[in-house]
């Protein structure tokens, strides 16, 4: 059995797993719903899920980035532009392509030869647990060891992406206008 | 707990969004799909960071964060001067410029 083993933290397993089932699941009804504005909220679900995985991940400065602009901004986002792309809030038709069941094997095939490519290189790793995690350093002072990282080394890629979202601003803003 | 476990719940999020990318008609809804797919590689950067105890996984991730952000900003004001032009935003009837 893959998904389990001795002398594991069953309470993180376990909280993994439900995490997951709903994760999944809300996924799948964000690419089956027939109603646009119940896909939002179900990705809102998803999004949300994902957070709570990278807080079992010891990861809290980023689900709490998570939270922030995703549950927060883009979700706004997204319903602003169903709002004012969609006068009905409610079932539509035509949703979906012509050829959208050709989706499904290629989805299937892709998640086949990812599962075997990730089973084949991880198989037997183990991550560390909550308390060798602390002992090891690094990553148990979250926030401090991302700021050291974020402003020394990678400072290029930070402006840089600073440049990408001042411009992604503007961009938005000069194409959404009427005039 | 194992590293596998993130891989293969990422692995199922990319799948799942790359479905709806292919299916979805609606430009919305494939964004939506877009933001799955940048989740799962997301989830995927903080296993790794956890794996290897460094938080570069975490810089990764915060990056791919703000970049989805933006993605999703110029995306909608896309749609939006799509639908503004032609009352619809349905992604097969853009084909203007089909050789």
């Amino acid at each position: 059995m893959i998904l389990a083993q001795d002398g594991v933290n069953v309470a993180q397993n376990v909280g993994f797993g439900i995490i997951a089932a709903v994760m999944i699941v809300a996924a799948l009804c964000v690419v089956t719903t027939r109603n646009v504005v119940h896909a939002a909220l179900w990705l809102v679900i998803v999004l949300a899920g994902v957070a709570a995985q990278y807080v079992l991940a010891a990861a809290e400065f980023v689900a709490i980035s998570q939270v922030l602009v995703y549950v927060g901004a883009v979700m706004v986002l997204f319903l602003f532009g169903i709002m004012l792309t969609r006068a009905q809030i409610g079932r539509e038709q035509g949703l979906n392509n012509r050829g959208w069941a050709l989706g499904i094997p290629v989805a299937l095939l892709l998640l086949g030869v990812l599962c075997f490519a990730v089973i084949d290189a991880f198989e037997d790793t183990t991550l560390p647990a909550e308390n060798e995690i602390s002992s090891a350093g690094g990553i148990a002072e979250n926030p401090t060891a991302i700021a050291d990282n974020m402003l020394s080394p990678y400072l290029v890629p930070f402006l840089a992406l600073s440049f990408v979202l001042l411009a992604a601003a503007i961009g938005a803003i000069v194409l959404a206008r009427k005039d | 707990m194992l590293a596998v476990n993130f891989l293969l719940l990422g692995a199922v999020l990319f799948s799942i969004g790359v479905f709806g990318v292919l299916a979805r008609r609606n430009a919305v809804m494939v964004l939506m799909s877009v933001e799955l797919i940048l989740n799962a590689v997301n989830l995927n950067l903080v296993a790794f960071a956890l794996m290897h105890g460094n938080v570069d996984g975490h810089v990764f991730a915060l990056y791919v964060i703000a970049v989805a952000a933006a993605e999703v900003g110029v995306g909608l004001g896309l749609v939006l001067l799509v639908y503004r032009n032609r009352r619809s935003i349905a992604l097969d009837e853009l084909s203007e410029m089909k050789g």
